[in-house]
């Protein structure tokens, strides 16, 4: 348990009377480990780091950030963590120093503190050049990585990171990468992040959870989670396919599994490679024709369309999260 | 389970110092507000020339006192007729007082906008994962409009002045603190009830409704623009209970009038209480409600 940075408890939200949004959820957080919560939009990811970061109250069970309760201890745990909004948060009006100051300001940090805290920060995110521009100048790089500036003024023991690429070109992405584990092993930080990216999770992240409908379907390290799924991955498309198909390919011997959706079959098999073929054979023999066939190693993108049974697409979110998401892509693009 | 020492001892990890000020943060909040102002050359042009085009269009264009100079009504009897139901000869000084009040009530309208704007553009949750009070990120607001109110009004009675605002007989420099005394509490209280309307809306259309809703009513259920004494009784009921009423009575008391002692305490109290009831509520409200 003194490991355990966070420890979250049958954590629930319900909006509004009946919109679960995160259904008892329990984890824990490790000291010094980078946590991802990986699902796609809607799936409560951004209600679970609200919760976690005091700004909404859970409906249901409870949860501790660096042994504070996150209820009853706000105010001790709101010191001791960092916040990296997925919305682009700085004020547009100001300048990216006085927007990190602010943020010193808020948390009560000794302007003489804050300002020396800022110029290393801003070293830090290559920002020292830009500080004394409007936001409003800044692209959407330069503003992610002010925020992760603002996010550490306060020294935190565990930094929030709620889609931190969200909207950013690969390139860019590759970059805030490096500065997240730069900050793990600069300062041995724990770091919780959410994303929708499943190479960022992959990427990132010590271990994932996979939450599905406000509840985490998966959890674990990403290269246990591939593991577990046993295989590789062969996807095949025929021309018109009935039941005797899917007989067909699974008397192969390493065929471990086949799902059948509409005209194109997931098989599980072991040693890809020599399977292929083998299914190809199979098939023609009893005159069907392949039209497609790919095979993929896992990747977490087949653990999560293992345990979600969809590929991760947007879904609906609220009214809300839609808005800021529409805005921070348009932000992160500008 | 105990919870840890703050911050080890170790590479990276440092000791946080952080104030036990509960009211951190409040400065900070506030000068950000006022910066989005006076930092953008057209906002704070607009917001000053605004006050004072009404002034000078609205407060000469509605020219009462004209109406009286006709052969057929002699003079002693004009200036007594505006005088019973004015309290000074002069309509522009009347309404140029009104006038502060309604700079206060627009300004305080606003308010409640901007933490509609925060929430939506997610710099409200940034700031409710600080450990800044509840309270304060309400009464940053509330500071910034009463601020920005004041300058406003300053600027108005400026102008006033210049295009002939006449002073009461017992007119002091000192009753002009007097006058921003009671424009203070007249914002603090409006803008507290606005940011209440606001609090938990994340919709800046219901915000612009309701200020559209409510900016001529508040002001025509009160004596800014016209006395109450020639209203209907229904009227006058209703502007009893309007802080405007007040406001505007005791700006006139200070600025136009031979100051009535006791009517000024009655107005100063009515205020006092009003801004101290809505703050106090708005304080109490933003513990509870700005977190969903």
């Amino acid at each position: 348990m003194r490991d355990d940075i966070i420890n979250a408890v049958g954590l629930t939200k319900v909006f509004n009377g009946d919109v679960v949004a995160v259904d008892h959820i329990s984890f824990s957080v490790r000291e010094g480990e980078i946590f991802g919560f990986l699902g796609p939009n809607g799936a409560g990811k951004t209600t679970t780091i609200n919760m976690l970061i005091t700004v909404i109250k859970p409906t249901e069970g409870h949860a501790t950030v660096c042994g504070y309760d996150i209820v009853k201890q706000a105010g001790e745990v709101r010191n001791r963590i960092g916040v990296v909004p997925q919305e682009y948060t700085a004020d547009e009006d100001l300048t990216g120093y006085e927007n990190i100051i602010l943020c010193g300001d808020l948390y009560g940090i000794p302007r003489e503190v804050s300002k020396k805290r800022a110029a290393e920060l801003l070293e830090l995110v290559e920002l020292t050049k830009f500080k004394d521009k409007k936001v409003e100048t800044y692209s959407g790089g330069m503003r992610r990585r002010l925020e992760l500036a603002c996010g550490l003024i306060n020294r935190p023991r565990v930094l929030f990171l709620d889609e931190p690429t969200l909207g950013l070109d690969v390139q860019t992405r590759a970059a805030i990468w490096d500065y997240i584990r730069l900050l793990k092993e600069e300062f041995n930080m724990t770091l919780f992040m959410t994303t929708h990216y499943l190479e960022e999770a992959d990427a990132l992240c010590d271990r994932v959870a996979i939450i599905d409908n406000g509840k985490i379907v998966k959890m674990g390290p990403p290269d246990e989670l591939k593991r577990d799924l046993g295989g590789d991955i062969i996807t095949l498309e025929i021309q018109a396919g009935d039941v005797e198909v899917a007989n067909l390919i699974e008397e192969i011997p390493s065929v471990k599994e086949v799902k059948k959706q509409d005209n194109t079959y997931r098989i599980k098999v072991e040693d890809g490679e020599k399977t292929a073929p083998m299914i190809i054979e199979a098939i023609r023999n009893k005159g069907y024709a392949v039209t497609r066939l790919s095979l993929t190693k896992p990747t977490l993108d087949e653990v999560y369309l293992e345990y979600t049974g969809k590929s991760m697409r947007d879904e609906q979110g609220g009214r809300m999260s839609v808005w800021s998401q529409r805005r921070t892509i348009r932000k992160a693009r500008a | 389970m105990e919870p840890k020492e703050d911050h080890q001892e170790g590479e990276g990890v440092m000791q946080n110092q952080v104030s036990t000020n509960p009211l951190h943060g409040l400065g900070a909040l506030t000068h950000r507000e006022l910066k989005k102002w006076y930092k953008e050359p057209i906002v704070l042009f607009i917001s000053v020339v605004q006050p004072v085009i009404w002034m000078a269009l609205f407060g000469k264009a509605m020219n009462i006192g004209g109406i009286f100079q006709n052969p057929a009504v002699p003079r002693a009897v004009a200036e007594e007729l505006m005088k019973s139901t004015f309290g000074t000869p002069d309509y522009f000084s009347f309404m140029a007082v009104g006038m502060l009040s309604f700079v206060t009530v627009f300004t305080s309208m606003f308010s409640g906008m901007s933490i509609v704007w925060d929430r939506r553009l997610g710099f409200l949750g940034k700031v409710l994962s600080t450990p800044v009070a509840r309270g304060a990120i309400l009464f940053s607001k509330i500071f910034s409009a009463v601020i920005r109110s004041l300058v406003q009004s300053g600027i108005v009675l400026l102008v006033a002045f210049l295009l002939g605002l006449r002073l009461g007989p017992s007119f002091t420099p000192l009753n002009l603190l007097g006058v921003f005394a009671v424009l203070f509490l007249m914002c603090m209280g409006l803008s507290s009830i606005f940011l209440l309307i606001a609090i938990r809306s994340t919709r800046w259309e219901t915000q612009m409704a309701v200020v559209n809703l409510l900016n001529l009513p508040l002001l025509f259920t009160s004596n800014a623009l016209f006395p109450t004494s020639i209203m209907p009784e229904w009227l006058r009921m209703i502007s009893k209970i309007n802080p405007i009423t007040y406001g505007t009575d005791a700006g006139r008391q200070l600025l136009l009038y031979q100051t009535n002692a006791s009517q000024l305490a009655v107005d100063f109290t009515f205020l006092g209480i009003f801004a101290a009831i809505f703050s106090t509520i708005g304080i109490f409200l933003s513990w509870k409600y700005l977190s969903k």
